[in-house]
């Protein structure tokens, strides 16, 4: 692997664009998901009576923690590009990925 | 061109930040507290502050990830150009009309 | 310390391959010493550029075991991998011949960066004054050190990406240029660079920053431009 692809701003930069093309194709999904509510509350939940299956569950995890990852990771970028923040060390990538991690983890475990 | 759209993309991520932490938030306290669809829906019906919130959120999510789906599509494949952009319009178009329509299935 | 080096050397142009020597081992060897003992006792036919020897014009910059580096500024003990050295031509520029690029393009990027001082039609005839301590002169001061290496150029996933990004070089020189208070083509230079191929590329990878042999930061000056973009964009002016 070249040496580049092992630096701290590359792995940000593609966990960064993984998560974000993960969320753009998912949106749509969710937002015809969310339409059915247009027929009655009854039709969204046989919908999401649809969604109570451990793949799905864990399907959701993933989708909350690119939510969260994407965020915490433009965060750092928009820091680097307008507050001029200079990063010295792969911490910040770090505590973005478990942040990101742990905010997945409350969503599933409060699925119950 | 190109500044603007960095500078819409940039700015809609700033709209996002907060839209997404409230959101992410709300969807927690939803799951936690172990809420129905019908529990929510009439949390949300008729709620304008709710509607208005989402609104915004549509139109910030419709600017982004169109503008981040044009440079991963230029890096990634050999489309570039007008088609490429015509398309990614057609996708921000469909991602408003669906959203507005998610957003008024749950608040109307 | 093992007695000889495994060195491969990429050999021809972009349809070539590696060629394997065994280089006696010596104590504080560097990169450079290994090519040059290739070339004068193993194979005449080795191309490979050098100048100075001592870290001061870039010239000898080439990939060294997936990164790209000075092979004279670099000791072969810091950077063995088991006995092996992989030494490959820097990326993102055609290869004249084995570890010789052709440095055209990167200069060229340089030059459509609009990476030189344009004095206008009536440049000043006195000195001027620019307080060392200045924002601007600060901001100029930590990108103006750059010899033209290549180094980050071929570091650069956006380069390889994208045959058209300036490249973090070119836009770091124009950075320094946009905080030389007399330069006056401003207009002309952020045309230049606040565009799909100059600094909105940037992805802030950073692999540019962490190579840099002298220490410079390009993603930092090319944020730089980011924001001088954004204000011009907003009507902030040249």
């Amino acid at each position: 692997m070249r040496a580049s692809h092992k630096q701290r701003g590359f792995v940000a930069a593609m966990l960064h664009r993984l998560s974000g093309i993960a969320l753009a194709i998912f949106l749509p999904l969710h937002f015809l998901a969310l339409a059915t509510a247009l027929n009655g509350a009854n039709a969204l939940d046989s919908f999401l009576m649809l969604t109570r299956n451990p793949l799905v569950e864990a399907a959701e995890f993933g989708l909350v923690a690119a939510l969260a990852l994407h965020m915490t990771l433009g965060l750092r970028v928009l820091a680097i590009e307008f507050l001029d923040f200079r990063e010295t060390t792969a911490a910040i990538v770090s505590v973005c990925a478990a942040a990101a991690c742990a905010a997945g983890l409350v969503f599933v475990f409060n699925l119950g | 061109m190109s500044a603007l759209l960095f500078a819409a993309q940039r700015l809609s991520a700033i709209v996002l930040a907060f839209a997404v932490a409230v959101h992410l938030g709300t969807i927690l306290y939803a799951s936690h507290a172990g809420l129905t669809a019908g529990a929510i829906l009439a949390r949300t019906h008729g709620n304008v502050a709710f509607a208005a919130f989402y609104t915004l959120f549509v139109v910030a999510v419709a600017v982004h990830a169109p503008i981040g789906l044009r440079n991963v599509l230029r890096e990634w494949t050999p489309w570039r150009g007008r088609t490429l952009d015509l398309a990614l319009l057609l996708f921000a178009l469909v991602l408003l009309l669906l959203g507005f329509r998610a957003v008024m299935a749950v608040y109307a | 310390m093992s007695e000889t080096l495994d060195v491969a050397i990429w050999r021809g142009r972009e349809d070539g391959k590696f060629q394997s020597f065994a280089v006696p081992r010596r104590e504080h060897q560097t990169v450079l010493d290994v090519v040059t003992e290739v070339q004068r006792h193993f194979d005449p036919t080795l191309s490979y550029r050098f100048a100075c020897r001592v870290g001061m014009c870039g010239s000898c910059a080439i990939v060294v075991n997936g990164r790209p580096r000075w092979t004279c500024r670099t000791r072969v003990s810091e950077v063995l991998e088991d006995g092996r050295l992989t030494l490959e031509p820097l990326r993102n520029l055609t290869i004249v011949k084995d570890l010789a690029v052709e440095m055209t393009d990167f200069f060229d990027k340089w030059r459509d960066a609009k990476g030189y001082f344009e004095p206008g039609p009536a440049p000043e005839t006195d000195f001027v004054v620019v307080p060392p301590a200045s924002r601007e002169r600060q901001a100029a001061n930590a990108g103006i050190e750059c010899i033209g290496c290549g180094v980050c150029y071929s570091a650069c996933d956006v380069v390889s990406w994208d045959e058209n990004y300036l490249g973090p070089a070119a836009l770091n020189r124009a950075w320094t240029l946009v905080n030389d208070v007399r330069d006056r083509g401003q207009a002309e230079r952020m045309d230049a660079v606040a565009t799909d191929a100059g600094c909105h590329a940037c992805h802030t990878h950073m692999s540019c920053t962490q190579f840099c042999p002298k220490q410079i930061a390009p993603t930092y000056s090319i944020a730089g431009l980011k924001r001088a973009a954004m204000k011009r964009a907003f009507g902030g002016g040249a």
